[in-house]
Formats: structure tokens, C-alpha cells, sequence
């Protein structure tokens, strides 16, 4: 039986496995690569999607298991929040390498939903999951301090 | 079986517009230019939508050449920045190689270096004939005609590039193109933002693993648990029974399980029965493997560099200091992991990749599939991260690859990736090293006897590249760094033992001096300390070139060395030149709560000559330090009992996370000296900074890479 969900607000069916991790739903069948593999077990946050506006990490995301609900991906992340986010990546040049950029900021702006003024120590604990290999943190910081305060000025 | 809104991109893919790889500069997506009248040179193509395309030889996997590179050319066709687009270079030696090697590559922390002459000579050919097409359409003298930001203008008479592109196609080329003074620059020096920022954050960057072609098949392989195993026999029937799975087959190196997707491919792959052949293989763990290198390590070895008499000096010294450092195998693990997507169709082969060695990697593919070179084409992609990792000096990815689109033999098209499992067990690592250190000190504190002794595997010898590195039976890149350093001792002496295992291993982020500096700058650290000298003066006194002292004296002000620090830290420095840039960092350090080092800031000095864009040799100390702290605090690949690798992904590979980041503050010395890179030398000084540190805030000398390996506790 298909799965349907609603994907970056398009109504949306895969009819393969539904053991097949949401990631490979994206990238292979979907053809939305702007969410990335990286480690596949969780634990670099390349993948890293909102499910009903909450981070989820889609590699281990069995499909079925979200029949009915709302995936947002990077090509999806549109609203004022992301856009927010995006804005203060550009702005600081955050991206070396790039491939895991999707992830941190759909992680950021997860954060943001939940803190919208984030302490260091939130974006330590909110972003912990996320490797950069390319050790772009001081800006990643940098620009998640950014996003916050452009949130609020234009609140 | 899918039903979705096509993407815009999915769109262009599919109606094949897009055309190698062309990058808006700015903040919107502009058409690709695919008729350029004007094409001066290789790397510069102006189109009569006035939009200048750049090609870039060398592979952007963050270290920023695509922005260098581009900004070379553009300020010396005073072109404006906003009309600016990249074009990565395909597999052609004769019009891209890298000027130092002769081939393209990318590596060394050479892409500016190389380049800096090369690419603004096609920008400033391509200003001389749009400025004498210019001159011709008015009727005015050549040296009349201005240029400023893509406007080419004569009093009233204005004209942009794109409107003079046709008429500058039939000029002839100037014999030698004037270049800029310095003076003159308006690009070069500035914080430009770079070409790829926008597309990196907004999903739509493509990498190699991003690639679809029609009716492709994604494959995955699987090698064998220890290194220089074999396979013997595979019983691949529940493989095979995995839906989605479509075939089985056998390669050099391994298993390769072919699939409709990826999940499919990865599944059947974790079905697969293969019994293996280990006759050849290293059975040995590390712990095994560092006890023969610290014997080995007693012999004097290969003599890399001697001056005056270190034994006697020794003898005689009134304080003498002896350690020995081992320091583990370490993976690259850049983000993405290895990849390519090979499609081959009557004669023809295409590669998808994120090439480090554009031309030869195509090459060998192709020479592997019976295909001539001519006939293979290149689809350069963004890379996800390499620090080395992308190109090996045996070729063994891209013999792999060829040898998996072979195996599989039919028309679809092939994307072969590895898991990051394949990456952390995949071998090609920075070798694991054993240091012997002696040294004396007179009377007076001073050091008068340097004795150093190296053991490590050379990823060189036996290579096609032997001829290039190797001198007298030595293999530069494990020494580098400890022979021809910084330092001016009366007695001196390098020597180096080749140590062989079939455990596989490549350059990795600033290659010998991920190694050399960290016990060369920790050792001469506790010998300061036990003459009873300054760390930044004691150095200063025994340094041979100005240019590192001036990093070293920058570093010390930022910091405001021998000033107070507050309680419960301390302060370490080093310093240390590669690949011809200088660096000096300090780091202020105490103890967490896990008993590790807590690093909370660094200051860093650089000096790579002219600095082409300041925002990205900042982004590149940045990241350097960040990558070089989480390998010497967390980082290290054991080979378990019998060989097995003990790690296989970021859950036991552990990787710097955001917590662990510290404060970075970097100056940049002024210098009119001709640019060297900036990607790999912010990573030597910083583990030797941090263990100086440490040292000073606990009292431990910590000789075993990383600080929490366990012998450190």
C-alpha cells in the first residue's frame, strides 16, 4: 500500500518498501538532493528534515511510518523563518564544502522555531547532532545569533 | 510509482540545459551562458548577455579557489563582480594543469599559488582586446579607452562587455598582456562573497551523489574486514532475493551489489555471504603495530638531514630530554562520501565526479572500461569535503569505480557510492606514526643537540609518483616539517625508517606536518621550558626566517602573551610553515568536565603573501583549527585484534561538534609577496598549541595522539 504525505505542501506517494528511510524516498525516487547522506545511523545530521515543524533526521525515517504528515525539506523551507536563516548563511559566507549546509540549517531553523533567542548554550545542545567536517561552527554560530535577531526586529 | 512536482531543477536536468556547471555570483539564478562569441583564452568566455563565465580548473570542496580563481581573472578585466559566473574545467591536461605538477590536480595548497600568474594574464588578455574592439568602434586610441566594473567607456562613448564580445572575438590577442600593479587592483584584497555561498544554502549545489541519469543503477560494494584480504567465494542468493536488488558481481577489490536505489543496493549488500582469503593480510592491531615501530625507531634509520655532531652534542649536553610520540591512522571523513556516476554509450564514456585529479582519475576509469582517453568526458561536480581524501597516489577509487561500471557491463548508467562504513574502514589514511625524540641543552639552558627519529609508512613509494617525492630512498612528505623546519640548532639530525603494512595510506590535510609539527612544537616547547626560556622569545632566538618570526610576534600581541590568563586556563603556543604559508596560533585552554582539554579560544597569524580574499583564508584558519582539534582530541582509527578496524562511522569516529568549537581570531600580515595556500596550514600549529597548553595547566606532556586515548587518562 502507498504512503502519502504531504511534502514542502504537495500531496506526495511512494508506493516502494515502506521500510525505505524517508531519505532515500527524497533523494532517489523524489529527486530532492538537497538533503544529503551522510552516516545513514543518525548521527551527523546531513539528512536532517522537519516533521510537522520538528527536525527529524530522514535516514532513519522508515517512510511508512509518516503516512499523513508534513515533511518540509531545504527546497521547502520558505517562510519567514528560513528565509531568515538562509539570509544570515549568505551573508557570512557560512558554507565551505557545502554538503552538510542543508542539515545545519534545517537544524537551525528548527532551533529557532523552538528558541527563537537562542543562548550559546542553545545552539551547542540544538545543534549538537549536526557535524560540518569543514569545522564551519564559529560561523554557523555566528549566523544562527544573526537569523534570531533579524526574527526579532522584524517581529 | 512516484507522483511529484518537478523541481526546476529536476526540469533542467532532465531537458539536459544544464551545460557543465554555471553559478550565479549574486543573489538570484541567471541562464547559463551557452553562446560566448568571445573565448580569449581557456578559462574566460564573454557572452552577449554580458555575463563573463570563468572556468576553474581545480576542484571547489571548500577550500574556495572557485571565488580565487574567478576574482583573479575579473579584476584584471575590471569586470564587475555581479557578472561573474563559474564553470568547472573538464579533463584536459594540456589547457589545465596545475602549472606546479604539470597535470590537473588539486592539492599542496597550491590552487592560488599556481594560478595567481596564469589567471590574471586570461583576464588581462580578455580587457586588451575588448578595450582595442572598443577603441576600433570609435575611432580613438587604445590607451584612450577606460574600464571600470564591466563598462569599457571613451568620454561619452560606453559600452559593456556582452555588446563588444563579437567585435573583440577578431582581435588579434596581445603577445604579453600588461598586468596590474597592486596599487591597481580593486577585487584582489577584498571580501568578496564566493561564487558557491548561495547555492550551498539553498539545497540546490549539486554533488556527484545528487546526479540521476535515465534508468540508472546505484551500486555499493563491499571489501574485505581487514586489509589485503581477498574474496575467495560469495554466496550472494539472499542478495539477490532482496527486493530491488538486480545483480551481483565480483571486482578486485570487493563485492558490488547493484540496485534500483540506494536503500535497495545497501540492503542486499548486508545480505551477501562472502567468505574471504586473508593469507595476505595485516593481522595485526595496532597496539601490535606500534610496538614494532617504537623498536624500530631506536635504529638511526635513513639519514633525511644532519649538521655538526648531535651524538656528541648529546654526550655532552648538561640536561638532556627523551620522549616518544605515536600518533594513530586517521580517516578524512569529509562529509560526502567517495562517488562517481559513469555512463558509457557507443564509445563514449562520461563520468559524473568531484575529481581532485580531473584528467588521470578520468583516464584510468576509461582505461579500465578499454575506452580511449580522448573519449571520456568529465562532468566536474562540487565535492562534499576531501582534505585529501578525493585522489590517492595508487588511483585505487578510480580503478575501483571503472572496475564497478564494467563489472556491470550494460548500457544504463552506473552511480557507484560508498557508505560512510566503506570511508571509515576504506583505508587511504593519514599514517600512523612513531616519533623518537632526544635533545640537549647546555648549561645555559640553551639547545644545543636535536636528534629525531621517524617511523611511518610512505604512501609514495612504489607509486607512479615515487620519481617526483622520493630522494635518496627518503619520501619528503613523512618528513616534512622536522627536516628543513624552523629551527636553527648546532646539531641536528633527522632520520626516517619505511614502514610496510597493506593498511593503505594517502596525504591527508597538510600531509607530514599533521605530525612533524605537533612533536616538533611540543618537544621544543619542554625544552624552552627546561632551559628556562620564554615559549615565544626562546623560539623567536632560534628562528631562521623573518616571516615566521613576524607570525609568531603578530600572535603574541593579539593575545597579549605573558599577560594574565584567567584562573583555571592556560596558554599554549606554536607555530609552523607549510607549503610555504606561515602560522602561529595560541590556545587558551583548561580542563572539561570529561577530563579533556577545553579549548576557548585561539588566536592565529597568518602570512600566505598577497591575500586574494581575506573572508576566505579567515573561513580556512577557522576550519583548519576546528578539523586539526577534533582529530588530536577525539580522532583515531585502530585496527582491532586481527586487523579489524575498530570504528566504522561518526558513532565511534568522533567528529568535533559545534560545543567543542572555539572562539577564532585571526590577523593577516600585509604582504606584497606572491599568494601560497591557505587550506591546509592552519592545521599543524594547532594541536601542539593545545598540548603546550596542557602541559602547562596539568603537567603532562601528552605523547600519544589522541588526548583521549586512554594511555593519557
Amino acid at each position: 500500500m502507498a504512503t502519502e504525505f504531504l511534502l514542502n505542501g504537495v500531496k506526495t506517494s511512494f508506493d516502494g518498501d515502506p521500510d525505505t528511510p524517508l531519505l532515500w524516498v527524497l533523494r532517489d525516487h523524489l529527486k530532492l538532493t538537497g538533503t544529503k547522506y551522510g552516516c545513514g545511523i543518525a548521527q551527523c545530521g546531513a539528512c536532517t528534515v522537519h516533521l510537522d515543524g520538528k527536525n527529524r533526521r530522514s535516514c532513519v525515517t522508515p517512510v511508512g511510518t509518516i503516512a499523513g504528515r508534513k515533511v518540509t525539506t531545504i527546497e521547502g523551507a520558505t517562510d519567514k523563518r528560513a528565509e531568515a536563516v538562509k539570509a544570515a548563511w549568505v551573508a557570512i559566507d557560512v558554507p565551505q564544502c557545502g554538503f552538510c549546509q542543508s542539515g545545519q540549517i534545517m537544524s537551525a531553523i528548527g532551533l529557532l522555531a523552538a528558541k527563537p533567542k537562542p543562548t550559546d548554550q542553545d545552539i551547542d545542545q540544538g545543534m549538537a547532532g549536526n557535524i560540518c567536517r569543514c569545522a564551519t561552527y564559529v560561523r554557523i554560530r555566528q549566523a544562527i545569533h544573526d537569523a534570531a535577531k533579524t526574527m526579532e526586529t522584524s517581529a | 510509482m512516484t507522483v511529484f512536482t518537478p523541481s526546476r531543477r529536476a526540469f533542467l536536468q532532465s531537458s539536459g540545459l544544464i551545460i557543465g556547471l554555471a553559478l550565479p555570483v549574486g543573489r538570484g539564478l541567471a541562464a547559463v551562458a551557452t553562446d560566448a562569441p568571445f573565448q580569449p583564452n581557456a578559462f574566460v568566455r564573454v557572452s552577449p548577455d554580458n555575463l563573463v563565465t570563468i572556468v576553474i580548473k581545480h576542484v571547489e570542496f571548500g577550500q574556495g579557489p572557485a571565488t580565487g580563481l574567478a576574482t583573479l581573472a575579473a579584476d584584471e578585466m575590471d569586470a564587475d563582480w555581479a557578472q561573474i559566473r563559474i564553470e568547472h574545467a573538464t579533463n584536459n591536461d594540456k589547457l589545465y594543469a596545475n602549472l606546479f605538477f604539470g597535470t590537473m590536480a588539486t592539492g599542496g595548497s597550491t590552487a592560488i599559488a599556481n594560478s595567481f600568474m596564469q589567471m590574471r594574464s586570461a583576464g588581462a588578455t580578455a580587457r586588451a582586446m575588448l578595450v582595442e574592439a572598443a577603441a576600433k568602434r570609435w575611432g580613438v586610441p587604445a590607451t584612450e579607452v577606460k574600464v571600470s566594473k564591466g563598462v569599457v567607456s571613451h568620454g561619452a562613448s560606453k559600452a559593456n562587455f556582452g555588446e563588444l564580445a563579437a567585435a573583440a572575438a577578431a582581435v588579434t590577442p596581445p603577445a604579453k598582456p600588461v598586468l596590474k600593479t597592486p596599487d591597481q587592483w580593486t577585487l584582489i584584497g577584498t571580501d568578496l562573497p564566493k561564487v558557491d555561498t548561495l547555492v550551498k544554502t539553498n539545497g540546490q549545489a549539486m554533488f556527484t551523489l545528487d546526479i540521476s541519469r535515465p534508468d540508472m543503477v546505484h551500486a555499493v560494494i563491499l571489501h574485505s574486514p581487514v586489509f589485503g584480504g581477498t574474496v575467495k567465494s560469495v554466496d550472494d542468493s539472499a542478495a539477490l532475493a532482496t527486493p530491488g536488488v538486480v545483480a551481483v558481481r565480483q571486482v578486485p577489490s570487493g563485492v558490488v551489489v547493484y540496485a534500483k536505489d540506494s536503500y535497495a543496493a545497501m540492503r542486499g549488500r548486508s545480505a551477501l555471504k562472502v567468505d574471504w582469503d586473508l593469507a595476505a593480510a595485516e593481522r595485526r592491531s595496532s597496539e601490535e603495530m606500534f610496538r614494532a615501530y617504537v623498536a624500530q625507531v631506536q635504529q638511526p634509520g635513513l639519514q633525511v638531514e644532519k649538521k655538526g655532531d648531535p651524538e656528541a652534542a648529546l654526550k655532552g649536553a648538561a640536561r638532556t630530554l627523551e620522549a616518544t610520540y605515536q600518533l594513530p591512522y586517521l580517516v578524512h571523513a569529509p562529509m560526502e562520501t567517495m562517488d562517481a556516476v559513469m555512463e558509457v554509450k557507443d564509445g563514449r564514456l562520461d563520468v559524473w565526479m568531484g575529481s581532485q585529479f580531473q584528467a588521470t582519475e578520468t583516464s584510468i576509469i576509461a582505461g579500465v572500461l578499454g575506452i580511449p582517453p580522448e573519449k571520456a568526458v568529465l562532468h566536474q561536480q562540487y565535492a562534499g569535503g576531501s582534505f585529501g581524501r578525493r585522489t590517492t597516489s595508487d588511483m585505487a577509487f578510480p580503478m575501483e569505480a571503472g572496475a564497478v561500471a564494467k563489472a556491470w557491463g550494460a548500457a544504463s548508467p552506473v552511480k557507484f557510492f560508498w557508505t560512510r562504513e566503506n570511508d571509515i574502514r576504506g583505508g587511504h589514511y593519514r599514517p600512523m606514526v612513531v616519533h623518537k625524540l632526544r635533545g640537549g641543552l647546555d648549561a645555559k639552558g640553551n639547545i644545543v643537540a636535536w636528534d629525531q627519529v621517524i617511523a611511518a609508512q610512505s604512501f609514495v613509494i612504489g607509486t607512479a609518483m615515487e620519481k617526483m617525492i622520493v630522494k635518496d630512498g627518503v619520501d619528503s612528505t613523512m618528513t616534512e616539517g622536522a627536516s628543513e623546519g624552523s629551527y636553527e640548532f648546532p646539531n641536528h639530525r633527522v632520520g626516517a625508517h619505511v614502514m610496510k603494512s597493506p593498511v593503505t595510506t594517502n596525504w591527508w590535510r597538510s600531509v607530514g606536518h599533521t605530525h612533524t609539527a605537533y612533536v616538533v612544537e611540543t618537544f621544543i616547547d619542554e625544552l624552552l621550558a627546561l632551559g628556562g626560556k620564554d615559549a615565544v622569545q626562546g623560539r623567536l632566538a632560534l628562528m631562521k626566517e623573518a616571516r615566521e618570526k613576524g607570525v609568531l610576534n603578530r600572535v603574541a600581541e593579539m593575545a597579549k602573551w605573558g599577560g594574565p590568563v584567567p584562573p583555571g586556563r592556560a596558554r599554549g603556543v606554536a607555530t609552523h610553515k607549510a607549503f610555504n604559508t606561515y602560522v602561529a596560533q595560541i590556545a587558551e585552554v583548561s580542563q572539561g568536565p570529561d577530563g579533556l582539554p577545553k579549548v576557548h579560544k585561539v588566536w592565529c597569524a597568518v602570512d600566505c603573501g598577497v591575500a586574494v580574499n581575506p573572508n576566505i583564508i579567515r573561513a580556512q584558519m577557522e576550519g583548519g583549527i576546528g578539523f586539526a582539534l577534533g582529530h588530536a582530541l577525539y580522532a583515531e582509527l585502530v585496527l582491532g585484534k586481527g586487523g579489524t578496524v575498530a570504528q566504522g562511522n561518526f558513532d565511534t569516529y568522533r567528529s568535533l561538534r559545534i560545543g567543542e568549537m572555539p572562539e577564532v581570531e585571526v590577523a593577516i600580515i600585509a604582504s606584497g609577496e606572491a599568494p601560497t595556500g591557505v587550506g591546509e596550514p592552519g592545521v599543524p600549529p594547532l594541536a601542539p598549541a593545545v598540548g603546550n597548553a596542557w602541559r602547562k595547566l596539568t603537567g603532562k606532556a601528552v605523547r600519544r595522539l589522541p588526548f583521549a586515548h586512554g594511555d593519557n587518562a
